[in-house]
């Protein structure tokens, strides 16, 4: 896998006149090896492409439920290694592979290193949120070196001269943080995604994918009315969390990407 | 009055670079989310540094209001334990509310009313900066939550009531190590969330860049009036400053002043914990390596994955795994220097300054007071020491206490 197969899988759904479904699970959550399984449970279950989280000590863009899954990762002893190993057993089924982290494990493991590893345990790209523009030439250079994509974050915030900075430098999508807030499931996602969306959109050929409180297929199917791409997180974290057991758990995440794809294809 | 010029921005300073860079460390790792509010923050710094009316503010309240300029005191008893070199305190504990951290805390209050912002957020390990951030926003008319380790509300928990009675609404945090830098995570995450009417007024001179600029530039006055005083005093400037690190603030301002002083030795006290040996420790700058957290590269306490290490200290407002970009690069530069000192040598020189000068320091003050004690004798008779006595004890009893045994009616303080 790298950025290409990322960019077709985009236009593959783009073809189909719908929202891609992009689901994220962080590493070495419940186990390693369940973790492995439930990620393919949402490639099978109906995710078009899936982000591995590389579990930090201090996640200070997630929120509880995510946060809660890393302190379960980290306590069991998840390394890089884990994270890429994940990487590797999950590009089996098919869907492209993203890491998200924060910068530090990727500074500190070696940027040429990681983006080598990782390239060659297929993942697609990565999504390192608190590595701005401004600080990216180092990874952007082992990016480009091993044919993996920079998906850079965009938030309300942004202005649009600053969006434009930002989209020019990032490759694969565009991901739009649906509101001002960290990571968790939302009762709504609120009107300024559209409006960055649309304002993303103005700067860049790139497809825009929007994350942040999506939860379920209504969610996912009003941001399909309006991006290319619906990443959900933390509801998929909170059915493993929230099973009674393993099996309960993978079945859950398997059954929500199943209504989420339903979601994606009926755009509102 | 010259003595009155209280808020001296560093105007002239060749560092940071542009984009917060002093040499390696610095710089902006943040989440665009922050980015504008972060670029706001910075702009209307630029703009209040040059401005009479901001800097007139400020000067005001530093000297009617906090009670500046600060004293700087001579302990001879305690200097005899100190190779008899000269010590001369800098009494930051006598400014209002017990430490310095109000010099910072004024003028960013201050910064929060010119951008508009109605709230402000704080992390706080010992409750020093909690405690300045709850009085200044009394004082200003500002929302004000605080964010505070759950281990360290136990163990500072005067301070958790001195911030209620000032009308702040202090948040217990329970994730990660439960110590300070867990605060400093909620408050990112309280930020982002809450970033169009909120400012982070950080307490230290950590963080992404302009922080670690502007509230070094907001401490400078410690350093300026000590280098001043210690001049009227002695006649010469002082051999060695000495102040205790936790993210480097009172140090960074003692030391700042003396920088061009290539004779004055800079040297900053690290919570050494158990021994550096046992790993428990917050000796960022003594066992860390370079890497990245809360917003800049600096060094960290982190394991070979990236992953921030668990810091201890007995002391909470030392108790972090991180450090001011400014002090890695006066560490590699070698233009500084950095040590370890343990709970029990705090401890010791805690004692003994109480004992000794009538001062009950504060117990991250004290690891820099053990550091003069051993530094003095390196020094000798002729030795020359300004130390930064950054806070006083009061918050610190119920520790003290029970580290003495004075509660069950010990005179382990003799």
């Amino acid at each position: 896998m790298s950025v290409r197969d990322l960019s077709s899988v985009l236009a593959a759904a783009k073809a189909e006149n719908r929202a891609a479904l992009v689901g994220y699970l962080p590493a070495g959550f419940p186990t390693i090896g369940d973790g492995v399984r439930a990620v393919t449970a949402m490639i099978e279950g109906g995710c078009d492409i899936v982000e591995i989280g590389l579990p930090h000590s201090d996640p200070v863009l997630d929120g509880p439920v995510i946060q809660t899954a890393d302190d379960i990762a980290l306590r069991q002893g998840v390394r890089i290694a884990d994270v890429l190993r994940t990487v590797k057993e999950v590009t089996a089924a098919g869907a492209p592979v993203l890491v998200m982290t924060y910068w530090n494990p990727v500074d500190r493991y070696g940027v040429e290193r990681f983006a080598a590893e990782l390239a060659a345990a297929g993942g697609a790209g990565a999504i390192l949120p608190d590595l701005p523009v401004e600080e990216a030439d180092l990874w952007r250079g082992a990016a480009d070196k091993y044919g993996l994509a920079t998906v850079f974050v965009v938030a309300p915030s942004n202005r649009d001269e600053r969006l434009a900075k930002i989209t020019a430098a990032g490759t694969g999508f565009v991901y739009a943080a649906s509101l001002m807030g960290v990571t968790g499931t939302r009762r709504s996602v609120g009107a300024q995604a559209e409006d960055l969306v649309r304002r993303t959109r103005a700067t860049t050929d790139l497809p825009v994918c929007v994350g942040l409180g999506v939860s379920n297929a209504e969610q996912a199917a009003e941001v399909a009315g309006f991006a290319d791409g619906v990443i959900v997180g933390s509801a998929f974290v909170k059915r493993l969390l929230d099973a009674e057991d393993v099996e309960t758990g993978l079945a859950g995440v398997r059954e929500l990407a199943g209504e989420l794809a339903k979601g994606v294809r009926s755009r509102a | 009055m010259s003595t009155q010029e209280t808020f001296l921005p560093d105007l002239d300073g060749q560092v940071p670079s542009a984009r917060g860079y002093f040499g390696e460390f610095g710089g902006k790792f943040v989440p665009e989310a922050l980015v504008a509010a972060i670029d706001q923050v910075a702009e209307e710094y630029e703009k209040a540094k040059s401005d009479p009316e901001f800097a007139a503010q400020l000067n005001d309240l530093l000297v009617n209001y906090t009670g500046r300029p600060s004293a700087l005191t001579e302990v001879k008893r305690f200097a005899e334990h100190a190779g008899g070199a000269r010590v001369f305190l800098k009494r930051e504990d006598l400014n209002h509310t017990g430490s310095h951290k109000i010099n910072n805390v004024l003028g960013q209050a201050l910064l929060t009313k010119r951008m508009g912002k109605t709230r402000v957020i704080a992390e706080t390990g010992a409750g020093q900066h909690g405690v300045a951030t709850a009085t200044a926003c009394a004082l200003l008319d500002l929302e004000c939550v605080v964010y505070m380790g759950e281990v360290d509300t136990q163990r500072q928990a005067l301070n958790v009531a001195r911030m209620r009675m000032l009308g702040a609404d202090v948040v217990p945090v329970a994730s990660g190590s439960r110590t300070l830098k867990d605060a400093i995570n909620e408050a990112f995450r309280d930020w982002v969330a809450n970033v169009d009417n909120t400012h982070y007024l950080l307490g230290t001179v950590a963080g992404p860049h302009p922080f670690p600029v502007m509230v070094r530039d907001f401490h400078r006055v410690i350093g300026v009036e000590a280098r001043r005083q210690i001049q009227e005093r002695t006649g010469r400037l002082p051999d060695a400053v000495v102040a205790c690190v936790g993210g480097g603030s009172n140090a960074i301002g003692l030391f700042h002043a003396f920088i061009p002083d290539a004779g004055v030795r800079l040297v900053g006290l690290e919570a050494g914990g158990h021994g550096v040996d046992s790993g428990e420790h917050a000796a960022t700058l003594t066992a860390g390596e370079p890497g990245v957290l809360h917003g800049s590269r600096s060094y960290v306490l982190q394991d070979e994955d990236g992953q921030i290490v668990e810091p201890y200290s007995i002391s909470a407002g030392l108790d972090y795994p991180g450090i001011g970009p400014e002090h890695s690069w006066l560490k590699d530069s070698g233009r500084a220097e950095y040590r370890a000192v343990t709970d029990a040598d705090a401890m010791e020189a805690l004692r003994l300054l109480s004992r000794t000068e009538g001062i009950i320091p504060a117990i991250e003050s004290a690891h820099a007071l053990a550091g003069a004690l051993e530094l003095g004798k390196e020094l000798g008779p002729d030795g020359l020491m300004v130390v930064n006595l950054s806070g006083r004890g009061d918050k610190d009893m119920d520790t003290a206490a029970r580290y003495f045994g004075l509660y069950n009616g010990s005179q382990e303080g003799k």
